[in-house]
Protein backbone atom coordinates (compact mmCIF):
# COMPACT_ATOMS: atom_id res chain seq x y z
CA UNK A 1 0.00 0.00 0.00
CA UNK A 2 1.14 3.53 -0.66
CA UNK A 3 1.71 6.10 2.07
CA UNK A 4 -1.46 7.98 1.17
CA UNK A 5 -3.51 4.80 1.38
CA UNK A 6 -2.00 3.95 4.77
CA UNK A 7 -2.90 7.37 6.20
CA UNK A 8 -6.39 7.03 4.76
CA UNK A 9 -6.98 3.64 6.44
CA UNK A 10 -5.53 4.80 9.74
CA UNK A 11 -7.75 7.90 9.58
CA UNK A 12 -10.76 5.66 8.89
CA UNK A 13 -10.03 3.41 11.89
CA UNK A 14 -9.44 6.38 14.18
CA UNK A 15 -12.74 7.96 13.18
CA UNK A 16 -14.64 4.69 13.71
CA UNK A 17 -13.19 4.40 17.23
CA UNK A 18 -14.00 8.03 18.06
CA UNK A 19 -17.52 7.54 16.71
CA UNK A 20 -17.95 4.46 18.91
CA UNK A 21 -16.78 6.46 21.92
CA UNK A 22 -19.18 9.26 21.02
CA UNK A 23 -22.16 6.88 20.78
CA UNK A 24 -21.33 5.30 24.14
CA UNK A 25 -20.64 8.66 25.77
CA UNK A 26 -23.69 10.56 24.52
CA UNK A 27 -26.38 9.33 26.98
CA UNK A 28 -24.00 9.75 29.91
CA UNK A 29 -22.84 13.19 28.85
CA UNK A 30 -26.44 14.30 28.35
CA UNK A 31 -27.43 13.05 31.79
CA UNK A 32 -24.39 14.68 33.40
CA UNK A 33 -25.20 18.04 31.83
CA UNK A 34 -28.85 17.71 32.82
CA UNK A 35 -27.92 16.92 36.42
CA UNK A 36 -25.80 20.07 36.58
CA UNK A 37 -28.31 22.44 34.99
CA UNK A 38 -30.70 24.62 36.97
CA UNK A 39 -33.51 24.31 34.44
CA UNK A 40 -33.60 22.90 30.96
CA UNK A 41 -36.71 22.37 28.92
CA UNK A 42 -37.49 22.58 25.23
CA UNK A 43 -34.12 24.22 24.47
CA UNK A 44 -30.93 22.65 23.24
CA UNK A 45 -28.69 24.02 26.01
CA UNK A 46 -29.51 24.51 29.72
CA UNK A 47 -30.27 27.91 31.27
CA UNK A 48 -27.65 27.76 34.00
CA UNK A 49 -25.42 25.39 35.95
CA UNK A 50 -25.81 24.37 39.58
CA UNK A 51 -24.87 21.70 42.11
CA UNK A 52 -28.17 21.90 43.99
CA UNK A 53 -29.54 18.61 42.63
CA UNK A 54 -26.55 16.71 44.00
CA UNK A 55 -26.90 18.48 47.36
CA UNK A 56 -30.59 17.62 47.45
CA UNK A 57 -29.86 14.00 46.56
CA UNK A 58 -27.06 13.41 49.01
CA UNK A 59 -29.07 14.94 51.87
CA UNK A 60 -32.16 12.84 51.12
CA UNK A 61 -32.52 10.28 53.90
CA UNK A 62 -34.52 7.87 51.71
CA UNK A 63 -31.76 7.87 49.08
CA UNK A 64 -29.02 7.28 51.65
CA UNK A 65 -31.01 4.42 53.18
CA UNK A 66 -31.58 2.81 49.76
CA UNK A 67 -27.91 3.24 48.91
CA UNK A 68 -26.90 1.56 52.18
CA UNK A 69 -29.31 -1.33 51.57
CA UNK A 70 -27.93 -1.89 48.08
CA UNK A 71 -24.38 -1.96 49.44
CA UNK A 72 -25.41 -4.39 52.15
CA UNK A 73 -27.28 -6.78 49.83
CA UNK A 74 -24.52 -6.79 47.19
CA UNK A 75 -21.74 -7.34 49.71
CA UNK A 76 -23.77 -10.01 51.51
CA UNK A 77 -24.43 -11.85 48.26
CA UNK A 78 -20.75 -11.71 47.35
CA UNK A 79 -19.70 -13.06 50.74
CA UNK A 80 -22.18 -15.90 50.26
CA UNK A 81 -20.82 -16.48 46.75
CA UNK A 82 -17.22 -16.69 47.97
CA UNK A 83 -18.12 -19.01 50.84
CA UNK A 84 -20.00 -21.36 48.50
CA UNK A 85 -17.95 -21.15 45.31
CA UNK A 86 -14.39 -21.44 46.67
CA UNK A 87 -14.89 -24.88 48.31
CA UNK A 88 -16.87 -25.96 45.24
CA UNK A 89 -14.05 -25.01 42.89
CA UNK A 90 -11.38 -26.59 45.05
CA UNK A 91 -13.29 -29.84 45.44
CA UNK A 92 -14.27 -30.15 41.76
CA UNK A 93 -10.78 -29.42 40.50
CA UNK A 94 -8.81 -31.40 43.06
CA UNK A 95 -11.02 -34.39 43.89
CA UNK A 96 -13.55 -34.74 41.08
CA UNK A 97 -12.25 -33.14 37.87
CA UNK A 98 -15.07 -34.84 35.95
CA UNK A 99 -17.61 -32.69 37.82
CA UNK A 100 -16.27 -29.63 36.01
CA UNK A 101 -18.16 -30.66 32.85
CA UNK A 102 -21.41 -30.92 34.80
CA UNK A 103 -20.74 -27.58 36.48
CA UNK A 104 -20.18 -25.90 33.14
CA UNK A 105 -23.66 -27.06 32.15
CA UNK A 106 -25.23 -25.99 35.45
CA UNK A 107 -23.80 -22.47 35.34
CA UNK A 108 -25.52 -21.97 31.99
CA UNK A 109 -28.87 -22.02 33.81
CA UNK A 110 -28.65 -18.47 35.22
CA UNK A 111 -27.87 -17.32 31.64
CA UNK A 112 -30.63 -19.28 29.92
CA UNK A 113 -33.30 -18.50 32.51
CA UNK A 114 -33.91 -14.74 32.70
CA UNK A 115 -34.58 -13.29 36.19
CA UNK A 116 -38.17 -12.55 35.22
CA UNK A 117 -38.77 -16.31 34.69
CA UNK A 118 -37.16 -17.33 37.98
CA UNK A 119 -39.19 -14.66 39.76
CA UNK A 120 -42.46 -16.39 38.77
CA UNK A 121 -41.41 -19.54 40.62
CA UNK A 122 -39.68 -17.74 43.49
CA UNK A 123 -42.76 -15.64 44.28
CA UNK A 124 -44.98 -18.70 44.52
CA UNK A 125 -42.53 -20.99 46.31
CA UNK A 126 -41.29 -18.59 48.96
CA UNK A 127 -44.28 -16.28 49.34
CA UNK A 128 -45.44 -18.34 52.30
CA UNK A 129 -44.58 -21.62 54.02
CA UNK A 130 -41.38 -22.67 55.76
CA UNK A 131 -39.13 -20.63 53.46
CA UNK A 132 -41.19 -17.42 53.35
CA UNK A 133 -38.55 -15.01 52.11
CA UNK A 134 -40.42 -12.83 49.62
CA UNK A 135 -40.30 -9.23 50.75
CA UNK A 136 -37.11 -9.67 52.76
CA UNK A 137 -33.52 -9.03 51.70
CA UNK A 138 -32.69 -12.72 52.31
CA UNK A 139 -34.22 -13.79 49.02
CA UNK A 140 -32.07 -11.22 47.20
CA UNK A 141 -28.90 -12.69 48.72
CA UNK A 142 -29.69 -16.09 47.19
CA UNK A 143 -30.81 -14.69 43.83
CA UNK A 144 -27.78 -12.43 43.50
CA UNK A 145 -25.61 -15.43 44.27
CA UNK A 146 -27.04 -17.21 41.21
CA UNK A 147 -26.49 -14.07 39.10
CA UNK A 148 -22.83 -13.85 40.10
CA UNK A 149 -22.19 -17.61 39.96
CA UNK A 150 -21.45 -18.21 36.24
CA UNK A 151 -19.16 -15.24 36.06
CA UNK A 152 -17.20 -15.97 39.25
CA UNK A 153 -16.98 -19.69 38.50
CA UNK A 154 -15.45 -19.06 35.05
CA UNK A 155 -13.08 -16.36 36.27
CA UNK A 156 -11.70 -18.38 39.19
CA UNK A 157 -11.52 -21.58 37.10
CA UNK A 158 -9.22 -19.78 34.66
CA UNK A 159 -7.08 -18.70 37.57
CA UNK A 160 -7.02 -22.24 39.03
CA UNK A 161 -5.91 -23.73 35.73
CA UNK A 162 -3.10 -21.19 35.51
CA UNK A 163 -1.62 -22.17 38.90
CA UNK A 164 -1.60 -25.95 38.22
CA UNK A 165 -3.51 -27.10 41.28
CA UNK A 166 -2.48 -30.83 41.51
CA UNK A 167 1.25 -30.05 41.40
CA UNK A 168 0.89 -27.28 43.94
CA UNK A 169 -1.06 -29.58 46.30
CA UNK A 170 1.47 -32.42 45.88
CA UNK A 171 4.33 -30.06 46.67
CA UNK A 172 2.56 -28.80 49.79
CA UNK A 173 1.80 -32.38 50.90
CA UNK A 174 5.43 -33.42 50.40
CA UNK A 175 6.49 -30.57 52.62
CA UNK A 176 4.19 -31.90 55.33
CA UNK A 177 1.12 -29.73 54.98
CA UNK A 178 -2.34 -31.21 55.48
CA UNK A 179 -4.91 -30.76 52.73
CA UNK A 180 -6.61 -28.02 54.75
CA UNK A 181 -3.36 -26.17 55.31
CA UNK A 182 -2.41 -26.50 51.66
CA UNK A 183 -5.79 -25.23 50.46
CA UNK A 184 -5.89 -22.37 52.95
CA UNK A 185 -2.25 -21.26 53.00
CA UNK A 186 -1.03 -22.16 49.50
CA UNK A 187 -3.90 -22.29 47.02
CA UNK A 188 -6.05 -19.46 48.36
CA UNK A 189 -3.30 -16.77 48.34
CA UNK A 190 -2.56 -17.73 44.74
CA UNK A 191 -6.18 -17.13 43.77
CA UNK A 192 -6.37 -13.76 45.47
CA UNK A 193 -6.02 -11.63 42.36
CA UNK A 194 -8.53 -13.50 40.20
CA UNK A 195 -10.95 -13.55 43.12
CA UNK A 196 -10.67 -9.82 43.76
CA UNK A 197 -11.11 -8.91 40.08
CA UNK A 198 -14.20 -11.09 39.78
CA UNK A 199 -15.61 -9.64 43.01
CA UNK A 200 -15.21 -6.04 41.84
CA UNK A 201 -16.82 -6.78 38.48
CA UNK A 202 -19.65 -8.80 40.06
CA UNK A 203 -20.30 -5.95 42.46
CA UNK A 204 -20.60 -3.46 39.63
CA UNK A 205 -23.31 -5.46 37.88
CA UNK A 206 -25.14 -6.59 41.03
CA UNK A 207 -25.34 -2.97 42.15
CA UNK A 208 -27.48 -2.32 39.07
CA UNK A 209 -29.81 -5.31 39.47
CA UNK A 210 -33.45 -4.31 39.25
CA UNK A 211 -35.69 -7.23 38.21
CA UNK A 212 -35.34 -9.41 41.33
CA UNK A 213 -35.26 -6.39 43.63
CA UNK A 214 -38.44 -4.91 42.19
CA UNK A 215 -40.50 -8.09 41.71
CA UNK A 216 -39.54 -10.00 44.85
CA UNK A 217 -39.02 -7.26 47.42
CA UNK A 218 -40.05 -3.86 46.05
CA UNK A 219 -40.53 -1.08 48.58
CA UNK A 220 -40.45 -3.45 51.56
CA UNK A 221 -36.65 -3.26 51.41
CA UNK A 222 -36.03 -0.51 48.91
CA UNK A 223 -32.67 -0.84 47.14
CA UNK A 224 -31.08 1.83 44.98
CA UNK A 225 -32.53 0.72 41.64
CA UNK A 226 -36.04 0.36 43.06
CA UNK A 227 -35.72 3.81 44.63
CA UNK A 228 -34.58 5.19 41.28
CA UNK A 229 -37.61 3.69 39.57
CA UNK A 230 -39.98 4.96 42.27
CA UNK A 231 -38.60 8.49 41.86
CA UNK A 232 -39.62 8.54 38.20
CA UNK A 233 -42.17 11.30 38.81
CA UNK A 234 -39.82 13.64 40.64
CA UNK A 235 -37.64 16.23 38.92
CA UNK A 236 -35.65 14.98 35.95
CA UNK A 237 -32.65 16.93 37.22
CA UNK A 238 -32.80 15.14 40.54
CA UNK A 239 -33.04 11.77 38.74
CA UNK A 240 -30.06 12.67 36.57
CA UNK A 241 -27.99 13.45 39.64
CA UNK A 242 -29.06 10.03 40.93
CA UNK A 243 -28.08 8.27 37.69
CA UNK A 244 -24.69 10.00 37.58
CA UNK A 245 -23.98 9.23 41.27
CA UNK A 246 -24.86 5.59 40.64
CA UNK A 247 -22.70 5.37 37.54
CA UNK A 248 -19.80 7.00 39.35
CA UNK A 249 -19.82 4.14 41.85
CA UNK A 250 -19.93 1.51 39.11
CA UNK A 251 -17.06 3.33 37.41
CA UNK A 252 -15.02 3.24 40.60
CA UNK A 253 -15.41 -0.52 40.97
CA UNK A 254 -14.76 -1.33 37.31
CA UNK A 255 -11.71 0.89 37.38
CA UNK A 256 -10.41 -0.87 40.50
CA UNK A 257 -10.86 -4.25 38.78
CA UNK A 258 -9.08 -2.98 35.68
CA UNK A 259 -6.15 -1.67 37.69
CA UNK A 260 -5.86 -4.92 39.63
CA UNK A 261 -5.97 -6.93 36.42
CA UNK A 262 -3.07 -4.98 34.88
CA UNK A 263 -0.96 -5.01 38.04
CA UNK A 264 1.84 -7.51 37.34
CA UNK A 265 2.51 -8.46 40.98
CA UNK B 1 -1.99 -49.24 53.21
CA UNK B 2 -5.57 -49.72 54.41
CA UNK B 3 -5.16 -46.78 56.78
CA UNK B 4 -4.03 -44.60 53.90
CA UNK B 5 -6.95 -45.77 51.78
CA UNK B 6 -9.48 -44.94 54.49
CA UNK B 7 -7.93 -41.47 54.94
CA UNK B 8 -8.18 -40.92 51.21
CA UNK B 9 -11.79 -42.10 51.21
CA UNK B 10 -12.59 -39.93 54.19
CA UNK B 11 -11.00 -37.03 52.32
CA UNK B 12 -13.29 -37.60 49.35
CA UNK B 13 -16.30 -37.96 51.64
CA UNK B 14 -15.47 -34.67 53.34
CA UNK B 15 -14.94 -33.12 49.95
CA UNK B 16 -18.41 -34.20 48.85
CA UNK B 17 -19.78 -32.73 52.06
CA UNK B 18 -18.22 -29.38 51.07
CA UNK B 19 -20.42 -29.39 47.95
CA UNK B 20 -23.61 -29.72 49.97
CA UNK B 21 -24.15 -26.02 50.91
CA UNK B 22 -23.61 -24.94 47.32
CA UNK B 23 -26.00 -27.59 46.02
CA UNK B 24 -28.69 -26.57 48.51
CA UNK B 25 -28.56 -22.85 47.72
CA UNK B 26 -28.41 -23.54 43.98
CA UNK B 27 -31.44 -25.83 44.15
CA UNK B 28 -33.46 -23.41 46.29
CA UNK B 29 -32.81 -20.32 44.17
CA UNK B 30 -32.28 -21.68 40.66
CA UNK B 31 -33.52 -25.23 40.09
CA UNK B 32 -36.68 -25.24 42.22
CA UNK B 33 -38.16 -22.01 40.77
CA UNK B 34 -37.56 -23.25 37.23
CA UNK B 35 -39.09 -26.63 38.05
CA UNK B 36 -42.10 -24.90 39.62
CA UNK B 37 -42.58 -22.84 36.47
CA UNK B 38 -42.22 -25.87 34.18
CA UNK B 39 -44.74 -27.94 36.17
CA UNK B 40 -47.31 -25.19 36.74
CA UNK B 41 -47.30 -24.09 33.11
CA UNK B 42 -49.06 -27.43 32.52
CA UNK B 43 -51.71 -26.93 35.19
CA UNK B 44 -54.98 -25.19 34.46
CA UNK B 45 -57.97 -25.19 36.83
CA UNK B 46 -56.17 -27.73 39.10
CA UNK B 47 -55.77 -30.39 36.40
CA UNK B 48 -53.01 -31.26 33.97
CA UNK B 49 -53.68 -29.63 30.62
CA UNK B 50 -52.17 -27.65 27.79
CA UNK B 51 -54.90 -25.02 28.15
CA UNK B 52 -52.45 -22.27 29.18
CA UNK B 53 -50.42 -22.77 26.02
CA UNK B 54 -53.42 -23.05 23.70
CA UNK B 55 -54.83 -19.84 25.23
CA UNK B 56 -51.55 -18.04 24.51
CA UNK B 57 -51.39 -19.19 20.89
CA UNK B 58 -55.04 -18.23 20.33
CA UNK B 59 -54.65 -14.75 21.80
CA UNK B 60 -53.63 -11.87 19.55
CA UNK B 61 -52.47 -9.94 22.59
CA UNK B 62 -49.95 -12.60 23.70
CA UNK B 63 -48.83 -13.29 20.15
CA UNK B 64 -48.19 -9.58 19.73
CA UNK B 65 -46.00 -9.62 22.87
CA UNK B 66 -43.97 -12.52 21.45
CA UNK B 67 -43.70 -10.82 18.07
CA UNK B 68 -42.58 -7.50 19.60
CA UNK B 69 -40.00 -9.30 21.74
CA UNK B 70 -38.58 -11.15 18.75
CA UNK B 71 -38.51 -8.07 16.51
CA UNK B 72 -36.83 -5.86 19.10
CA UNK B 73 -34.33 -8.59 20.02
CA UNK B 74 -33.49 -9.31 16.38
CA UNK B 75 -33.03 -5.73 15.16
CA UNK B 76 -31.19 -4.51 18.25
CA UNK B 77 -28.84 -7.51 17.95
CA UNK B 78 -28.23 -6.82 14.26
CA UNK B 79 -27.46 -3.14 14.91
CA UNK B 80 -25.42 -3.93 18.00
CA UNK B 81 -23.43 -6.55 16.07
CA UNK B 82 -22.72 -4.21 13.14
CA UNK B 83 -21.45 -1.43 15.38
CA UNK B 84 -19.48 -3.89 17.53
CA UNK B 85 -17.85 -5.62 14.54
CA UNK B 86 -16.79 -2.35 12.87
CA UNK B 87 -15.79 -0.87 16.22
CA UNK B 88 -13.73 -3.76 17.54
CA UNK B 89 -11.97 -4.28 14.18
CA UNK B 90 -10.98 -0.62 14.10
CA UNK B 91 -10.02 -0.74 17.78
CA UNK B 92 -7.31 -3.24 16.86
CA UNK B 93 -5.82 -0.87 14.28
CA UNK B 94 -5.42 2.27 16.41
CA UNK B 95 -2.64 3.14 18.87
CA UNK B 96 -2.77 1.38 22.23
CA UNK B 97 -3.50 4.49 24.31
CA UNK B 98 -6.75 5.29 22.53
CA UNK B 99 -7.62 1.58 22.34
CA UNK B 100 -7.17 0.92 26.05
CA UNK B 101 -9.18 3.99 26.95
CA UNK B 102 -12.12 3.15 24.67
CA UNK B 103 -12.06 -0.53 25.72
CA UNK B 104 -12.14 0.41 29.42
CA UNK B 105 -14.94 2.88 28.80
CA UNK B 106 -16.92 0.35 26.77
CA UNK B 107 -16.59 -2.22 29.56
CA UNK B 108 -17.90 0.30 32.07
CA UNK B 109 -20.91 1.20 29.93
CA UNK B 110 -21.82 -2.49 29.71
CA UNK B 111 -23.12 -1.99 33.27
CA UNK B 112 -25.11 1.04 32.19
CA UNK B 113 -28.45 -0.66 31.54
CA UNK B 114 -31.89 -0.96 33.05
CA UNK B 115 -33.51 1.90 34.94
CA UNK B 116 -30.62 4.43 34.78
CA UNK B 117 -30.26 3.86 31.03
CA UNK B 118 -33.98 4.41 30.45
CA UNK B 119 -33.76 7.73 32.34
CA UNK B 120 -30.70 8.84 30.38
CA UNK B 121 -32.51 8.08 27.12
CA UNK B 122 -35.61 10.00 28.18
CA UNK B 123 -33.39 13.05 28.72
CA UNK B 124 -31.59 12.56 25.43
CA UNK B 125 -34.29 11.21 23.12
CA UNK B 126 -37.61 11.73 24.92
CA UNK B 127 -40.25 14.10 23.50
CA UNK B 128 -38.28 17.13 24.72
CA UNK B 129 -34.91 15.39 24.66
CA UNK B 130 -31.82 17.35 23.66
CA UNK B 131 -30.99 15.14 20.72
CA UNK B 132 -34.62 14.97 19.56
CA UNK B 133 -34.80 18.78 19.51
CA UNK B 134 -31.43 19.06 17.80
CA UNK B 135 -32.37 16.57 15.08
CA UNK B 136 -35.79 18.17 14.61
CA UNK B 137 -34.36 21.67 14.26
CA UNK B 138 -31.77 20.48 11.77
CA UNK B 139 -34.61 18.91 9.81
CA UNK B 140 -33.14 15.39 9.87
CA UNK B 141 -36.23 13.87 11.49
CA UNK B 142 -39.78 15.13 11.74
CA UNK B 143 -40.65 13.17 14.87
CA UNK B 144 -39.19 10.54 17.15
CA UNK B 145 -41.07 8.47 19.68
CA UNK B 146 -38.77 6.78 22.19
CA UNK B 147 -41.74 4.92 23.68
CA UNK B 148 -42.41 3.01 20.44
CA UNK B 149 -40.91 -0.14 18.94
CA UNK B 150 -38.35 1.89 16.97
CA UNK B 151 -37.43 3.79 20.12
CA UNK B 152 -36.94 0.56 22.03
CA UNK B 153 -34.77 -0.87 19.25
CA UNK B 154 -32.51 2.21 19.50
CA UNK B 155 -32.38 1.91 23.29
CA UNK B 156 -31.68 -1.85 23.23
CA UNK B 157 -29.00 -1.41 20.56
CA UNK B 158 -27.19 0.93 22.94
CA UNK B 159 -26.79 -1.73 25.62
CA UNK B 160 -25.94 -4.41 23.04
CA UNK B 161 -22.91 -2.49 21.73
CA UNK B 162 -20.59 -2.75 24.78
CA UNK B 163 -21.47 -6.43 25.23
CA UNK B 164 -20.75 -7.07 21.54
CA UNK B 165 -17.39 -5.28 21.74
CA UNK B 166 -16.49 -7.19 24.90
CA UNK B 167 -17.19 -10.54 23.19
CA UNK B 168 -15.92 -9.78 19.68
CA UNK B 169 -12.70 -7.91 20.41
CA UNK B 170 -10.80 -11.09 21.44
CA UNK B 171 -12.28 -12.96 18.44
CA UNK B 172 -10.22 -10.92 16.00
CA UNK B 173 -7.17 -12.68 17.48
CA UNK B 174 -8.05 -15.57 15.18
CA UNK B 175 -7.38 -13.39 12.15
CA UNK B 176 -3.62 -13.19 11.67
CA UNK B 177 -2.24 -10.04 10.04
CA UNK B 178 0.04 -11.95 7.68
CA UNK B 179 -2.94 -13.78 6.11
CA UNK B 180 -4.13 -10.48 4.75
CA UNK B 181 -0.72 -9.73 3.32
CA UNK B 182 -0.42 -13.22 1.84
CA UNK B 183 -3.86 -12.93 0.25
CA UNK B 184 -2.97 -9.53 -1.19
CA UNK B 185 0.34 -10.89 -2.54
CA UNK B 186 -1.53 -13.73 -4.26
CA UNK B 187 -3.76 -11.16 -5.91
CA UNK B 188 -6.89 -11.21 -3.73
CA UNK B 189 -8.89 -8.01 -3.47
CA UNK B 190 -9.91 -6.85 0.06
CA UNK B 191 -13.46 -7.99 -0.73
CA UNK B 192 -12.23 -11.45 -1.74
CA UNK B 193 -10.13 -11.64 1.42
CA UNK B 194 -13.13 -10.97 3.64
CA UNK B 195 -15.47 -13.20 1.62
CA UNK B 196 -13.20 -16.28 1.52
CA UNK B 197 -10.92 -15.95 4.57
CA UNK B 198 -11.95 -13.25 7.05
CA UNK B 199 -15.66 -14.00 7.45
CA UNK B 200 -15.42 -17.82 7.47
CA UNK B 201 -12.73 -17.68 10.17
CA UNK B 202 -14.80 -15.29 12.28
CA UNK B 203 -18.13 -17.10 11.75
CA UNK B 204 -18.17 -19.11 15.03
CA UNK B 205 -17.41 -16.02 17.11
CA UNK B 206 -19.95 -13.92 15.22
CA UNK B 207 -22.68 -16.55 15.63
CA UNK B 208 -21.91 -17.04 19.32
CA UNK B 209 -21.98 -13.31 19.99
CA UNK B 210 -25.20 -12.87 18.04
CA UNK B 211 -26.91 -15.57 20.12
CA UNK B 212 -25.79 -13.98 23.38
CA UNK B 213 -27.05 -10.58 22.20
CA UNK B 214 -30.41 -12.10 21.19
CA UNK B 215 -30.80 -13.81 24.57
CA UNK B 216 -29.76 -10.62 26.33
CA UNK B 217 -32.45 -8.60 24.54
CA UNK B 218 -35.18 -11.27 24.80
CA UNK B 219 -34.86 -11.50 28.59
CA UNK B 220 -34.44 -7.75 29.21
CA UNK B 221 -37.12 -6.42 31.53
CA UNK B 222 -35.78 -3.48 33.55
CA UNK B 223 -35.15 -1.08 30.66
CA UNK B 224 -38.53 -1.44 28.97
CA UNK B 225 -40.35 -1.46 32.34
CA UNK B 226 -38.66 1.74 33.49
CA UNK B 227 -39.24 3.44 30.14
CA UNK B 228 -42.91 2.62 29.64
CA UNK B 229 -44.02 1.70 33.21
CA UNK B 230 -44.92 -1.72 31.87
CA UNK B 231 -47.21 -0.42 29.13
CA UNK B 232 -45.30 -1.72 26.14
CA UNK B 233 -46.35 -5.23 25.17
CA UNK B 234 -43.28 -7.52 25.27
CA UNK B 235 -42.96 -11.03 26.69
CA UNK B 236 -41.04 -10.24 29.94
CA UNK B 237 -43.56 -7.48 30.78
CA UNK B 238 -46.47 -9.91 30.25
CA UNK B 239 -44.81 -12.54 32.46
CA UNK B 240 -44.21 -10.10 35.31
CA UNK B 241 -47.77 -8.73 35.02
CA UNK B 242 -49.11 -12.25 35.66
CA UNK B 243 -47.39 -12.51 39.04
CA UNK B 244 -46.91 -8.94 40.22
CA UNK B 245 -49.41 -6.85 38.30
CA UNK B 246 -52.38 -5.03 39.76
CA UNK B 247 -55.14 -6.38 37.53
CA UNK B 248 -55.41 -10.17 37.42
CA UNK B 249 -52.85 -12.55 38.85
CA UNK B 250 -52.46 -15.90 37.14
CA UNK B 251 -49.15 -17.56 38.07
CA UNK B 252 -49.89 -20.63 35.91
CA UNK B 253 -50.42 -18.48 32.84
CA UNK B 254 -47.27 -16.56 33.77
CA UNK B 255 -45.44 -19.88 33.95
CA UNK B 256 -46.58 -20.86 30.47
CA UNK B 257 -45.42 -17.50 29.08
CA UNK B 258 -42.12 -17.93 30.95
CA UNK B 259 -41.64 -21.41 29.45
CA UNK B 260 -42.19 -19.91 25.98
CA UNK B 261 -39.43 -17.39 26.71
CA UNK B 262 -37.08 -20.16 27.89
CA UNK B 263 -38.10 -22.21 24.83
CA UNK B 264 -37.18 -19.34 22.51
CA UNK B 265 -33.77 -19.14 24.17
CA UNK B 266 -33.26 -22.88 23.69
CA UNK B 267 -34.31 -22.75 20.01
CA UNK B 268 -31.87 -19.90 19.34
CA UNK B 269 -29.02 -21.72 21.07
CA UNK B 270 -29.81 -24.96 19.19
CA UNK B 271 -29.90 -23.09 15.88
CA UNK B 272 -26.52 -21.57 16.64
CA UNK B 273 -25.04 -25.00 17.44
CA UNK B 274 -26.46 -26.42 14.22
CA UNK B 275 -25.14 -23.55 12.07
CA UNK B 276 -21.78 -23.88 13.79
CA UNK B 277 -21.53 -27.55 12.84
CA UNK B 278 -22.27 -26.70 9.21
CA UNK B 279 -19.81 -23.85 9.07
CA UNK B 280 -16.69 -24.64 7.14
CA UNK B 281 -14.01 -23.67 9.58
CA UNK B 282 -14.86 -25.61 12.70
CA UNK B 283 -12.22 -28.28 13.22
CA UNK B 284 -13.46 -31.60 11.89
Amino acid sequence: MSRAELTATSLYHRSVVWLLLLILLLPLAGTLLYSLSSSWSATILPDGLTFKWYLALWSDARFLAAFGRSLLVCCGALVLAVVLILPLLFVTHYYFPKLDGLMNLLILLPFAVPPVVSSVGLLQLYGSGPLAMVGTPWILLGCYFTVALPFMYRAITNNLQAINLPDLMDAAHLLGASTWQAAWLVVLPNLRKGLMVSLFLSFSFLFGEFVFANLLVGTRYETLQVYLNNMRNSSGHFNSALVISYFFFVLLFTWAANRLNKDPS
Amino acid sequence: MIARLTTALRGRGLALLCLLPFAMVFIVFQVAPLAWVAVHSLINADTWSLANYSKIFASRFYLQAIQHSLQIAFWSSVIGMLVAVLGSYSLRQVDSKLRDFVMAFSNMTSNFAGVPLAFAFIILLGFNGTLTLLLKQSGLISDFNLYSKTGLIVLYSYFQIPLGVLLLYPAFDALRADWRESAALLGASPWQFWRHIGLPVLTPALLGTFVILLANALGAYATVYALTTGNFNVLPIRIAAMVAGDITLDPNMGSALAMILVGLMLVITAAQQWLLKRSYHVAR
